[in-house]
């Protein structure tokens, strides 16, 4: 089960995901980060803090934005991975493909 | 065809009974006119009357009472006709009578008797017949009660033969008595007239005539059978006098007070039959909405029905069937409305405030009609409304149209608004069925994929002097696409891979078949492990959609120069325990996941890396369903578990790593239902022999 709480901060849309995405969840980070786009957001922060579990398929989903992302020039920040997570997304590379920040303050510096 | 035989003996018997009869009666009357004493005893005759009354009631009995297929009005039939016979044969014989005129013959007592006998004979026929049909008739819906009431008139009259064939001196005075117990009883059972209602309104008109007939034929009788023997002649000598015979009497009471009973409440149920099959009719339709879920193929045929028996259970003029949905799904029904006039009302209803059709806080039917008065230009002055719901949703409206004011009352009202639920629970009931079917496919589609999945996976492993090579993969319910594989390249070299497939089911099990292609195609051909990555990754891209990819290593080991060159590509990290250093430790290397770059630029992301093997290094390989297995607790396998379970079996073969692996992992997890696949292959190093 996943929960998605939005917020707007300086410009930029502000996600919180709240709990754990498996292959059934993925599908509402997907509509969510989907609805964001859709309401012209070009900067997504992702709030990973309160993420405990993240399977291949929730993976997926911000792996799928990627090349969309680099057309739209929309920027993506994730932030605050616990360990674990931190650990799911090193071993596929996927941080090698996304922008990852500690903390809330080095991610809206990334988004300069 | 037991019975049949039955009845025509019994037929028989009573024939030659009546011809007995006949002969010892007229042979008394002849020998007592002549003022000789008669041969045969008096009360033979009495007694033989009797025996033909007893044979006859069986003879019914069987032929009337036992018949289940005959109906209400087949009933009636049989009474009339057996009626009707013996007013023909009756007539008849009056008819010789007037022809022949004043003869001798006619006019002789012996005749006269002869053709009383007849008339007699049909009589008791006729009556007993008319008895066993009533005795359905009555005994249609019974109560105990009532079946011990029928047994005491049936016994008591049965007895009363026996009375009837003595005549004891000492009960005659008893006579009126027991012959007003059995009128009053006969008018007690009388009552009951269930059966007229369930007659449709033709079969009523056919009961009330032949009814009418039969009590005609009742009449005729009373009429004759007072004139048939002139009081003054021989009454002193007759034997067989009816008219003080308690069995005909009491039967002939009965059967008139019964036809007389029945024809008026035929009669004047005539009026109320449309009502009464009206409700007939509801019962059946809410049977036929009840019943469509097993017989329709789909919910369209579900509100045709609930439209259709809605309509004609309340006599509406129109009506329409508005179900709730998004554009396609959005259906409105219509029935002798055009489907502007039902959306002109619709509309109009939303303006008046009226939220939907209906308002779900309120009752669940509305009357409407208020609001439609002030509807120019529509033909309609009453509405109702009723929601139908499945599983607490409201998935449509049903509006039924009547030109009359205030044409609604509150049964029609009950009624339908039960048919919108019983429409309700249909729909639900289809959807839950589909659901079920759409299941039992998905399981269908994953036990193929299940073996497909299996049948990828390699029987045998390559082998080699300088190492052993073992794996092992179990899946779990729901199919992953984890796989593994060995290819010799060439005499030094052998090629490894383990892969795992994001996501489940079926496509999991396709993407793995295209790994397979990928690693059988490729692997001789590549350069490097590097290269490898990335023709696999430009081939992956081309076939995996978005969203989905491929987490592999594959290696090449080289035991010419006992190095082993690998590319990892977002797969967990190698486990390796050194020997020299007595340490086992996971490899540090970068590498993004196959179809994760979807172009040329994944060259950057992939690491290719090499080292040295010693003898007795073992290396396990593994996918994320070993690490991510979870005790009763919630914990986690984890990294630091497996290098611990290596340490601990280092120095074994790598068949009993294995086992200790696996021993281990079922023991965390404390259940033989893994959610996730369990993939591992594990490589022991060897000194060459």
């Amino acid at each position: 089960m996943i929960h998605i709480k939005r917020l707007q901060e300086d410009g930029a849309d502000v996600m919180a995901l709240v709990g754990e995405i498996d292959a059934s969840s993925s599908i509402d980070l997907d509509l969510a980060i989907a609805k964001s786009v859709g309401e012209g957001f070009t900067k997504l922060l992702i709030d990973c803090s309160a993420l405990e579990y993240i399977s291949s398929a929730g993976l997926g989903v911000f792996m799928s934005y990627i090349e969309e992302f680099r057309e739209k020039s929309i920027q993506m920040v994730l932030f605050g991975m616990n360990e674990k997570v931190a650990n799911t997304f090193q071993i596929l590379g996927l941080n090698e493909l996304l922008k990852i920040a500690a903390d809330k303050a080095e991610a809206k510096k990334m988004l300069a | 065809m037991r019975t049949k035989a039955l009845t025509r003996l019994l037929f028989t018997l009573a024939v030659f009974t009546w011809l007995a009869l006949v002969f010892t009666d007229l042979s008394i009357l002849f020998s007592t006119s002549n003022g000789l004493k008669p041969e045969v005893a008096t009360w033979l005759p009495r007694l033989i009357l009797n025996i033909y009354i007893v044979i006859l009631f069986y003879y019914y009995k069987f032929k009337i009472e036992r018949d289940e297929s005959l109906n209400f009005i087949d009933l009636l039939w049989r009474v009339f006709a057996t009626g009707l016979i013996s007013t023909v044969i009756s007539l008849l014989l009056r008819l010789v009578e007037t022809l022949l005129g004043g003869t001798k013959l006619t006019s002789h007592f012996l005749y006269i008797e002869f053709t009383y006998l007849i008339n007699l004979g049909l009589m008791v026929s006729v009556l007993l017949c008319a008895f066993m049909a009533w005795k359905r008739l009555i005994l249609y819906q019974k109560s105990k009660w009532l079946i011990r009431l029928w047994t005491f008139f049936e016994a008591g009259m049965i007895l009363s033969l026996l009375y009837n064939s003595l005549s004891y001196p000492f009960v005659q005075q008893y006579y009126e008595y027991v012959l007003g117990l059995f009128v009053f009883v006969g008018l007690v059972l009388s009552g009951n007239m269930k059966w007229v209602a369930y007659l449709n309104f033709r079969q009523k008109w056919t009961g009330l005539l032949l009814l009418l007939l039969t009590i005609f034929y009742l009449f005729y009788i009373f009429i004759t059978s007072g004139s048939l023997v002139p009081e003054d002649l021989l009454v002193s000598q007759r034997v067989i006098d009816h008219s003080v015979h308690i069995f005909i009497l009491s039967l002939m009471i009965f059967v008139s007070m019964y036809s007389i009973f029945s024809f008026l409440v035929i009669l004047f149920n005539l009026p109320t039959t449309s009502v009464f099959e009206q409700k007939l009719e509801e019962v059946v339709n809410f049977q036929r909405i009840s019943q469509s879920i097993q017989t329709e193929q789909n919910e369209e045929s579900v509100y045709n029905i609930l439209l259709e028996t809605s309509v004609s259970t309340v006599f509406a003029d129109a009506a329409w069937l508005e179900i709730n949905g998004s554009k396609e799904s959005h259906r409105l029904y219509t029935y002798e409305i055009s489907e502007k006039e039902a959306r002109d009302i619709i509309d109009h209803l939303a303006k008046q405030q009226v939220r939907g059709l209906l308002d779900q806080n309120q009752d669940k039917t509305r009357n409407l009609s208020k609001h439609l008065s002030s509807l120019r230009g529509s033909r309609f002055r009453s509405i109702l409304a009723y929601p139908i719901y499945v599983k607490g949703d409201n998935i449509g409206t049903l509006a039924l149209l009547k030109e009359l004011p205030e044409g609604f009352n509150k049964e029609m009202n009950k009624i339908v608004s039960t048919f919108a639920n019983q429409a309700g629970i249909s729909i639900e009931n289809f959807r839950l069925m589909e659901e079920a079917l759409q299941n039992e496919r998905y399981k269908e589609e994953l036990k193929i994929a299940k073996t497909v999945q299996k049948s990828l996976l390699p029987q045998q492993l390559e082998f080699d002097d300088h190492f052993d090579l073992v794996a092992f993969s179990e899946s779990a319910d729901e199919v992953g696409g984890d796989y593994y594989d060995s290819l010799r390249i060439n005499e030094h070299q052998t090629a490894l891979i383990i892969a795992d497939v994001s996501g489940k089911g079926t496509t999991a099990a396709f993407h793995m078949s295209q790994m397979k292609g990928i690693f059988h195609s490729l692997a001789q051909g590549c350069t490097s492990p590097e290269d490898f990555m990335f023709r696999a990754n430009q081939a992956l891209i081309r076939c995996l959609e978005r969203g989905s990819f491929i987490s592999a290593i594959f290696f090449v080991i080289d035991t010419e120069t006992k190095k082993v060159k690998y590319a990892r590509a977002g797969h967990c990290p190698v486990l390796y325990y050194n020997s020299l250093t007595d340490k086992a430790d996971y490899f540090k290397d970068k590498g993004v996941a196959l179809g994760m770059v979807r172009n040329k630029s994944y060259k950057e992301f992939i690491q290719q890396n090499e080292f040295t093997y010693a003898p007795n290094d073992v290396m396990v390989l593994y996918t994320d369903g070993i690490t991510e297995a979870k005790s009763v607790k919630g914990e986690q396998f984890g990294d630091d578990r497996l290098n611990q379970v290596l340490c601990e079996v280092k120095t074994l073969s790598p068949e009993q790593i294995q086992e200790h692996l696996i021993n281990r992992l079922y023991a965390f997890s404390g259940t033989d239902n893994i959610d996730d696949d369990y993939t591992t292959m594990i490589v022991k190093f060897k000194e060459r022999t």
